[in-house]
């Protein structure tokens, strides 16, 4: 029992930083129908942030905790800034043009942020200080409930809780959901889709900071190219889930965070990514849509 | 009120206005009539800034506005009612009215209005918390146009608001579009196949053919113009 529940959380936790770049991938794919294929390289952007904020606060001598808080923040405003520029450079000039042609923008800006970061930073793996303290309150859960996990966890939940809400109460939120609806209406009743679709990126970008700055401070070593692998399968997750669907995003990260965890831990960890997109593969044959994804016939 | 000079509309290559004149004073209902790709939505589509013209001039209220974004558009008074009436189909009811009013902060003038709306439509009140998706053609199209008036335009667009609808529907979706104009005062620019009703309704129209205006005339006079009659009649 302890074994499984020990799968579990880990599960949840790989589940919620997927959910929290899926996001991003699902958001942009809702208003622009673009699979943002950057948006992997934001998140390491992101992580490459958070290392260099914590480098500096730990010289100085700061506590660990503020030390994640400000990395956290910084990361999430520079990825936003990147986010932003990526659209405006790469996509806005595109907006127009057949659906292939921003695709392949997507991918050369990815390679090109990948090899970016790789000349100015380095190609090798580096260490990221331990930035989750152990807190003493959770000794007796120790056994099957890590304090790294259980920080991915609730900061997960509270920022994607935030995201909720705005996306349900704001007016910035209201647009957003009526530019993904029909864009075109959008625009007739005076929403500029262009704030709208720069927000997206934003939003999309600062979420996949956070998984970033979270998963690196848990797992100790980042290097340039943790983008590729957590954007494929963040990618996969919002696919699973019914791309497009905001709910869909977090389903279905954390289906594929529990699949790739309990294949680990009960089969063995070679197996982890065949699990993971057999059950992909199932999905997609069962509800082409994926999980929460629709399809709505129009009336005439 | 809006004046269309000279308008040359092109998708890509493909010219879809040619020269269109058109002058709508305030307080008319002007209807533009014609058949299946005469140009008719690309008429307002060019009004409203989605698709603007290459050549000519769009004057509202005198001011050009042939190069103005769709939403700066909305913003100075100029609304659309769509072909196909696109509801947000993941909003509630309430959410389309809200989206309507997306550019105003009058609190109490949004409210007030939300009253008249539903005052014209009771059916939406009723409706207020369904999704706009799960609604019948005619309650999008009630849905629509109060979307629309919740805008409070001083011009108001209608893209063949009788599509795929029941007669008595239309009839009544008509009646309140004169009731529109007569109540507030919204000025209404019509957009339609069918001919016969919008021209009963109208004021004054024009004809369109192949991206050009044909014929301009009081509606009483095109209703007995031989030529009218014979493609857009039926008669």
């Amino acid at each position: 029992m302890e074994y499984f529940l020990q799968l579990f959380f880990s599960g949840l936790s790989r589940g919620s930083v997927y959910a929290l770049i899926a996001l991003g991938y699902t958001m942009v794919y809702g208003i622009i129908e673009l699979i943002n294929f950057a948006h992997g390289e934001i998140y390491m952007i992101g992580a490459f942030t958070g290392l260099i904020v914590a480098g500096v606060l730990t010289s100085l001598g700061w506590p660990v905790l503020s030390i994640l808080a400000v990395g956290i923040i910084v990361s999430v405003l520079y990825s936003a800034a990147y986010g932003y520029t990526v659209e405006k450079i790469a996509y806005k000039p595109l907006r127009n043009a057949p659906r292939l042609a921003p695709l392949i923008s997507a991918i050369g800006m990815s390679i090109l942020l990948q090899n970016y970061i790789m000349l100015a930073q380095t190609p090798d793996f580096l260490p990221f200080p331990r930035l989750i303290p152990d807190f003493a309150f959770m000794a007796p859960y120790q056994s099957f409930l890590d304090t790294g996990d259980l920080f991915i966890i609730s900061t997960s939940l509270v920022v994607m809780v935030a995201l909720t809400l705005f996306i349900k109460f704001t007016r910035m939120g209201k647009a957003m959901r009526a530019t993904a609806q029909n864009r075109k209406m959008a625009m007739l009743v005076g929403v500029n889709v262009d704030q709208v679709i720069s927000m997206t990126f934003i939003i999309g970008s600062g979420l996949a900071a956070v998984g970033g700055v979270l998963i690196a401070a848990h797992v100790g070593q980042i290097n340039f190219y943790i983008g590729f692998i957590a954007g494929l399968k963040a990618f996969t997750a919002a696919v699973l889930g019914g791309i497009g669907s905001i709910p869909g995003a977090v389903l279905g990260g954390l289906v594929l965070g529990w699949t790739e965890s309990f294949a680990t831990g009960y089969v063995s960890s070679d197996y982890e990514d065949v699990f993971a997109f057999c059950l992909l593969i199932l999905i997609l044959i069962f509800r082409p849509a994926g999980l929460l994804g629709k399809q709505r016939a129009q009336k005439v | 009120m809006l004046e269309l000079k000279n308008i040359d509309t092109y998708y890509g290559n493909i010219q879809a206005l040619r020269d269109v004149n058109i002058t709508i004073k305030e307080g008319e209902i002007i209807t533009l009539i014609g058949a299946n790709g005469a140009g008719k939505s690309t008429t307002l589509m060019t009004i409203c800034g989605v698709v603007p013209p290459r050549r000519g001039e769009v004057l509202f209220g005198g001011k050009s506005i042939g190069g103005l974004s769709a939403d700066k558009v909305v913003r100075m008074g100029i609304c659309q009612v769509p072909e196909g009436r696109l509801i947000f189909p993941d909003l509630t009811v309430q959410e389309n009215l809200d989206m309507g009013a997306f550019l105003r902060s009058d609190k109490a003038g949004i409210s007030r209005d939300q009253d008249q709306v539903f005052g014209l439509f009771p059916i939406l009140l009723e409706r207020r918390k369904q999704l706009g998706g799960t609604l019948s053609g005619g309650e999008q199209q009630m849905l629509a146009i109060s979307r629309a008036l919740m805008a409070r335009p001083k011009l108001l667009l209608l893209d063949e608001p009788s599509l795929g609808l029941a007669p008595l529907i239309i009839r009544q979706i008509f009646d309140i579009i004169k009731q529109i104009n007569r109540e507030s005062n919204t000025t209404i620019f019509l957009v339609e196949q069918n001919a016969n009703q919008a021209l009963k309704v109208a004021h004054r129209g024009y004809v369109m053919e192949n991206g050009r205006i044909t014929l301009e005339d009081a509606c009483d006079k095109l209703l007995a113009n031989d030529a009218v009659k014979k493609a857009y009649l039926g008669l």
